[in-house]
């Protein structure tokens, strides 16, 4: 409704009563019946593509991996194989860790996985790096909690660990909880 | 505050015309419901249109999860059925509308013949109508291989006899069709390229020929 109507009416009759005109009505009537019909087709659809992000994330199961006996205050590479399901594909995938036990005995597991661009450490490989781990690619190196002390900006991450029955469980990789 | 952004890209670019010319035009008394009931008939090729855009959203949607390939199709659309959120509904928009606008095509094309539509200077038009027809039915048959169950597999077999019943040519239509000797990856990967790209290009150019036409042409007058 353009100004100069509501002059025109309002000089008709004072008390102000805002009409709708029969074409602005039909107007909103037809788009929002228009509107309600396309978000039928499109609300379904919309919702069947975002899935992906609103489907609860699995809770990572626990692999056996390692026998506590086997773990020394030395850590050692032990691999495992992790089954995931993606989407309609069912793989594994060969996952490795470093687990050692510290001064007190907790044993914790360290993800390989350099937190500088994602290569693969190694504990004691490098003779430059005595007693630390160190990755090939960008000279990242770690002590044995995983601390950086160059290049990469964050500590090695961690595996969740259970102790059940003499063996040690991997669950899902969790930011480094041992070095703040 | 739509007004002001319409407004704002109007004066710049004068699109009112564009959509003006698209949208604004008479509907004649003969061709509307409201004035005769009966000429629900004429809504028959709008509705055509409004499943095949449904049928457009709805597959490029299932191409999200859908897979053409003979060892994860079936699995992929299985999943898309039963596991993603709405999954069954988008599915089932594509399996009812692909049904749907065949019957909606050829009621439309009942109503052109039986009301003489198709008749001078309205020709052209009539043979656009019967390329989409084949176009829509190749379309039909291509998307049916590929869920790639038993009735997928058969069907296919089935048509690709048929085919192969074609007087001297069959054998290599039939060939050429499969992608090779049997009904297998390369015919699932060929039939999904038909059915995805090649015949969704050439649909929509002859739509776009169709509505062209018409608005040319203008409805056929009363009988």
């Amino acid at each position: 409704m353009s100004n100069q109507h509501e002059e025109h009416e309002s000089s008709h009759k004072p008390p102000v009563r805002k009409e709708m005109s029969r074409r602005q009505f039909l107007t909103y009537t037809l788009g929002g019946a228009t509107a309600f019909m396309a978000a039928g087709v499109a609300l379904p659809m919309v919702r069947f593509a975002v899935d992906p992000i609103l489907q609860k994330k699995g809770e990572g199961a626990f692999v056996k991996v390692a026998e506590i006996s086997k773990i020394t205050s030395e850590p050692q590479e032990f691999s495992f194989e992790l089954k995931q399901q993606d989407g309609w594909y069912l793989s594994t995938s060969n996952l490795t860790a470093w687990i050692r036990k510290d001064e007190s005995g907790k044993i914790y597991a360290l993800s390989p996985i350099c937190k500088h661009l994602g290569c693969t450490v190694g504990w004691n490989n490098d003779k430059n790096f005595p007693d630390e781990y160190h990755c090939p690619c960008h000279g990242a190196h770690y002590t044995k909690e995983g601390k950086q002390l160059a290049v990469a900006p964050k500590p090695l991450d961690e595996y969740k660990v259970m102790l059940k029955d003499d063996w040690v469980y991997l669950g899902e990789i969790i930011p480094n909880t041992i070095v703040k | 505050m739509f007004k002001n952004v319409y407004n704002w890209i109007d004066e710049r670019l004068d699109i009112t015309p564009i959509w003006r010319d698209v949208a604004d035009h008479e509907v004649p008394e003969h061709v509307n419901p409201a004035h005769h009931f009966s000429a629900f008939v004429y809504c028959f090729g709008g509705l055509t249109f409004f499943i095949t855009v449904i049928q457009i959203l709805s597959g490029m949607f299932l191409t999200m999860y859908y897979v053409p390939d003979i060892i994860n199709a079936y699995n992929s659309v299985e999943y898309l059925q039963t596991q993603v959120a709405f999954g069954q509904i988008v599915r089932g928009m594509h399996h009812w509308g692909a049904s749907l606008v065949i019957v909606m095509m050829f009621l439309h094309t009942l109503r052109v013949f039986f009301t003489g539509s198709y008749k001078a200077p309205r020709e052209m038009n009539w043979v656009v109508g019967m390329l989409i027809f084949f176009v829509m039915i190749g379309l039909g048959l291509t998307g049916y291989l590929l869920p790639w169950d038993n009735k997928a597999y058969f069907a296919t077999k089935v048509t690709l006899e048929i085919a192969n019943s074609v007087p001297v040519l069959g054998p290599v239509i039939k060939e050429l069709l499969q992608g090779g000797t049997l009904v297998g990856a390369e015919t699932l990967t060929r039939f999904f390229a038909i059915h995805v790209f090649f015949l969704p290009a050439v649909l929509l150019i002859l739509l776009v020929g169709h509505f062209i036409m018409i608005r040319r042409q203008g409805i056929s007058g009363p009988l």
